[in-house]
């Protein structure tokens, strides 16, 4: 990388020199085809693939070997067949089905060439009717046109693989290490992506790396935030290391759209939709579960759109995205989608289902994992018309058990959400009043890891508030509600514990009439932001739950975007290019101090990086907090040096800036002078800076008043 | 104090002119009439009656006797300010976009818009003592810059002419000959359209406004870059406090580009600045549309602002205001 900066200095140094200008629209340049005019793709393994097809051109031919061979009288029974079973699967070009004869004997040759449209329906022709079976003595074998290419080119002999020298990694953790203990974050805006410390002390951002053109579409952290994930058109990238970003590892999939880590960062999985060649066919889909370190794909996915948009509302391209949940927490170990009557648990192991088999539930349309254990929670909505109950079920995997069921009565709706310990699960459940024209809202607790599961009922003081957020404390027993009507709903928060009982649910208190409608608790819980998103144009309340009070209110005008930094130090709140304007990001203190104050044109992205759990065993950390006194002295005087260095440098920075400009004001009343009498001749003489206006002129003005003549002597 | 409002224009502001004694301000606006206004109470003094077009620019002589105004019905005209009469006509094939007297009134400089086949260019007109000895022809006709021009001021002892638009690059003339003496560079100089520009009330350095959100301070002899102001908004009128060291931003979102949802959306205030720290000191709300027109009295202690929604706001400061530290 740093070679490439170094060249794109000096060229933009030889540019200048020549006078050249370098603004150039990169877009509107188009090499002729064919031609890289020498130069090198930073791509170029990736794009490999792609200029396979397009190069040789035959990249949606497929080959159809083991046919019978025929005579001459039934070319044309045979080739019918094979035009039937094809054209069915894609469009064949016209005069695209080429079966050779053998020149002697006039019969075929027991194979043929099928040319499509697409790469796309060849390959879906390859994968459909391979091993299709004409009869018994005519198994087809299909293979892809290009492959035959690579097929010959496999050297007889075997070679020993090349033993490469062990080199250690970078560390790329090491971010982790900074010495001021600061986070990073990543932000995206215009064709730049930037990596930047967020250095509170001293009210700025530090650069870490910044790249242009760094990712086609977005960019992700893992979540561990060791690498940083780039999308592309032709798959996606990881970047780490220890000082810089170099790349990783790179996982072709060409087109893809979402990418998604597993908990533990080991597998990244790739999803990309492609358009069918009929109309009337469902998208194809295409998912590529990769191993994160090696770029392996361990398991790839295919089929169309259908298969993989059953239940969920239907993100991106109507597929909810992740469509793979992870489950087990960090170690990685399974995995789950939800498929038609079915949940389809897959191991990491194997990759392939426990048991071999789906788990199977009937209209089940929603589950979810337990962050922290292997359980699974299905909800099944209500059937035949209220007869049969809605049912939210906890399973344990993998030995599929039933842990706990609860049958809910005429629910219309449900939702899942898990405490982040796992310890707790809310689902919020819609119901109908008793005449099904309205609905209202209660909660179902379950209390996870005590005996049997109990769960609770928890309704809102006013059933019939509609709910607008929900959430959880983190590793808390708290939660906060947004309830009520618009414009100027209500929050509550509620404790899992209740003083004199543990195992009740109890309100801790209602704040009336918020602006707001989206909730963010702090990492380390205790303390939330109340905000007010959208609608409510960025209003923003700091809350200490601990205490019930607001710590401080703002507001970030028109802000779309509230994320806490992973410490719970600081909250980053960001409008992003939704809008045209504003567009830029705050970042604030945990109680509400506005820090510092970005503005950047068309901003996409904010995300901070995430740290991995600490590795302190709990004792330890025990003992930090309770010595905290101790170890918070010596970063209390490294804030006290850092704000009055800066208060320094701001006093130093003024002063300048002041004697420039004096220097600037002494210059200009020279000139002034020197051209003052010139300029009162182009006035006609009149004199034209200010102070004289006001000079004082003397002017003598005699005026006889009286006149009378006395005669004094007389003779 | 409360910002005086002064309804009388139809359409949009295009530009604010104080004379020298600072008592009258003259308005020119989408609509074709310029307008004349008492600078202390805003009440309306009379109008200019001739134009065929929005009016984009004024100034007024020294003497306060000789208003001249450019207008997109391709004339520039000479009017008895007391009067309301006019006096003279120049006739152009394109509209004229900005208009100023030079030290002494004995000069004026003129820009034209590209329109059909011609290209935008700067006038130098005699001005006579005389209206009936007025002709037509221009002493000198610079072409060169590509775009509009939007604003040609002149420079030190009428040497040297100004100017700026939309390539952005602000460039010094020789006003005898006409030769490019300067350029501003690209590194520093400005991104986008520059849509304003303003003296200082010695003329030694001018402020320059601009779409790329921002506004620059510039030696007018060196044309060295002293100062950058960045605000949230492209600029559309800039003016600077002949009294404390301020200057004022003035702009918004493009009138298009406006959400219906809240005015604040739009950031229609006119924003000061402290002119040597260049730190934001506050703002002045008020305004429906994006700000089109600054100008501050003369004496320093009032300011007013044209805008796309129609008004003219004229603001007295406060006691406050002269005791700002920051």
């Amino acid at each position: 990388m740093a070679a490439e900066v170094m060249l794109m200095n000096e060229i933009e140094a030889k540019a200048a020199s020549m006078g050249i200008d370098l603004n150039i629209d990169f877009n509107s340049i188009q090499l002729p085809r064919g031609e890289d005019c020498g130069i090198v793709s930073d791509d170029e393994d990736v794009y490999h693939d792609d200029h396979l097809e397009f190069d040789s051109g035959f990249g949606n031919v497929i080959v159809v070997d083991n046919l019978p061979v025929v005579p001459r009288e039934k070319f044309e029974k045979l080739e019918g067949v094979i035009r039937k079973i094809y054209s069915q699967i894609g469009v064949i070009k016209e005069d695209g089905l080429w079966m050779p004869v053998d020149p002697e004997t006039k019969k075929t040759l027991g194979y043929c060439f099928i040319e499509y449209n697409t790469p796309q329906e060849a390959e879906l022709a390859k994968e459909k009717t391979n091993g299709y079976k004409l009869d018994r003595a005519h198994i087809f074998a299909v293979n892809m046109f290009d492959d035959f290419d690579k097929y010959m080119r496999v050297p007889d002999e075997w070679a020993p693989p090349e033993i490469k020298p062990y080199t250690p990694g970078e560390n790329l953790q090491k971010w982790l290490t900074d010495e001021k203990a600061r986070d990073q974050f990543v932000i995206r805006a215009g064709t730049d992506t930037e990596v930047l410390w967020n250095d509170a002390r001293q009210s700025k951002t530090e650069l870490v790396y910044k790249r242009t053109y760094w990712t086609e579409s977005f960019v992700q952290w893992s979540p561990l935030g060791t690498y940083l994930a780039t999308v592309h058109r032709q798959g996606a990238a990881v970047w780490g290391g220890a000082n810089t970003f170099n790349r990783l590892m790179r996982y072709a999939h060409p087109q893809v759209k979402l990418i998604d880590f597993s908990p533990g960062e080991k597998f990244l999985v790739t999803y990309s939709s492609h358009e069918p060649s009929n109309p009337r066919d469902a998208n194809r889909v295409v998912i590529n579960i990769f191993d994160v370190r090696t770029g392996k794909v361990m398991r790839d996915f295919k089929g169309s759109a259908d298969e993989f948009t059953i239940g969920g509302a239907g993100g991106v391209a109507g597929v909810s995205w992740p469509v793979f949940r992870w489950g087990g927490g960090k170690e990685d170990k399974y995995f789950a989608k939800l498929g038609k009557n079915m949940v389809s648990v897959y191991e990491t192991e194997t990759f392939s289902l426990i048991d071999k088999k789906s788990l199977k539930v009937e209209n089940v349309v929603d589950f979810s994992w337990s962050p922290t254990d292997l359980i699974l929670a299905l909800f099944v909505p209500e059937l035949g018309g209220g007869n049969q109950p809605a049912r939210v079920s906890l399973v344990q995997i993998p030995s599929k058990v039933e842990l706990r069921q609860k049958n809910l009565f005429s629910v219309s709706d449900c939702k899942m959400y898990w405490q982040s310990n796992g310890e707790y699960l809310a689902v919020k459940a819609d119901r109908y009043t008793k005449t099904k024209k309205s609905t209202y809202t209660g909660f179902e607790l379950f209390r996870i890891k005590e005996r049997d599961i109990p769960i609770e009922v928890l309704e809102l003081d006013n059933k019939n508030d509609k709910i607008i957020a929900f959430a959880w404390e983190p590793k808390g027993h708290r939660f906060a509600v947004i309830h009520g009507d618009n414009p100027r709903p209500d929050i509550s928060f509620y404790s899992m514990k209740s003083s004199h009982n543990l195992g009740r649910v109890s309100k801790l208190t209602t704040l009336k009439g918020k602006q707001a409608n989206a909730l963010f608790w702090s990492p380390g819980g205790r303390f939330i932001v109340l905000a007010g998103l959208k609608g409510f144009n960025g209003q923003l309340e700091f809350f200490n739950v601990d205490e019930l009070e607001t710590m401080a209110t703002a507001e970030h005008f028109m802000a779309t975007d509230i994320e806490w930094d992973p410490t719970g130090r600081y909250v980053a709140t960001a409008v992003t290019s939704v809008h045209e304007m504003e567009n830029g990001f705050n970042i604030w203190s945990f109680h509400g101090k506005l820090l510092y104050r970005i503005l950047k044109d068309h901003f996409f992205q904010f995300l901070w990086r995430p740290r991995p759990p600490p590795f302190l065993s709990a004792e330890k950390e025990e003992e930090i907090l309770k010595y905290l006194k101790k170890y918070s002295k010596k970063y209390d005087a490294e804030d006290q040096d850092v704000s009055m260095l800066l208060s320094e440098q701001d006093r130093e920075k003024r002063r300048m800036l002041k004697e420039e400009w004096e220097k600037w004001i002494s210059e200009w009343r020279r000139a002034s002078e020197e051209e003052k009498l010139e300029r009162q001749k182009l006035r006609n003489g009149e004199a034209s800076d200010e102070e004289e206006e006001y000079e004082a002129k003397e002017v003598e003005v005699e005026e006889i008043l009286d006149f009378s003549e006395e005669v004094l002597f007389e003779e | 104090m409360r910002p005086i409002l002064m309804k009388g224009h139809e359409r949009p502001l295009t530009f604010l002119k104080y004379n020298r004694d600072g008592d009258l301000l003259f308005s020119c606006a989408k609509d074709h009439t310029p307008t004349v206004w008492f600078a202390d109470n805003g009440e309306r003094l009379g109008t200019y009656r001739g134009h065929n077009g929005a009016v984009w620019t004024c100034d007024v002589s020294r003497d306060s006797m000789r208003l001249i105004t450019g207008s997109a019905d391709q004339t520039v005209k000479l009017w008895n300010v007391q009067k309301g009469t006019q006096l003279y006509t120049f006739n152009f094939g394109s509209p004229a976009r900005s208009v100023e007297f030079a030290i002494g009134d004995k000069l004026a400089v003129i820009t034209t818009d590209p329109f059909m086949e011609l290209t935008s260019a700067i006038h130098v007109k005699r001005i006579a003592g005389d209206s009936t000895e007025q002709t037509e022809e221009s002493v000198l006709v610079i072409k060169g810059p590509q775009g509009r021009i939007n604003r040609a001021v002149w420079g030190p002892l009428n040497r040297t002419i100004i100017s700026a638009g939309e390539d952005a690059v602000i460039r010094i003339w020789d006003s005898e000959t006409g030769k490019l003496l300067k350029e501003s560079d690209k590194e520093s100089g400005h991104k986008k359209t520059i849509t304003s520009l303003t003296k200082a009330a010695d003329g030694s350095h001018f402020l320059s406004g601009s779409l790329d959100k921002s506004a620059k301070l510039w030696d007018t002899r060196t044309l060295t870059l002293i100062k950058t102001y960045s605000t949230e908004r492209p600029v559309n009128a800039v003016a600077m406090s002949p009294l404390l060291d301020h200057v004022v931003l003035g702009g918004g979102q493009d009138a298009s580009a406006v959400t219906t949802t809240d005015h604040r959306a739009g950031k229609f205030e006119a924003k000061f600045y402290d002119k040597i720290l260049q730190e934001e000191i506050g703002g002045v709300k008020g305004h429906f549309g994006p700000i089109n027109a600054l100008a501050f009295n003369p004496d320093g202690k009032s300011f007013s602002s044209g805008g796309e929604d129609g008004y003219v706001r004229l603001h007295h400061f406060d006691p406050d205001y002269f005791n700002i530290k920051i």
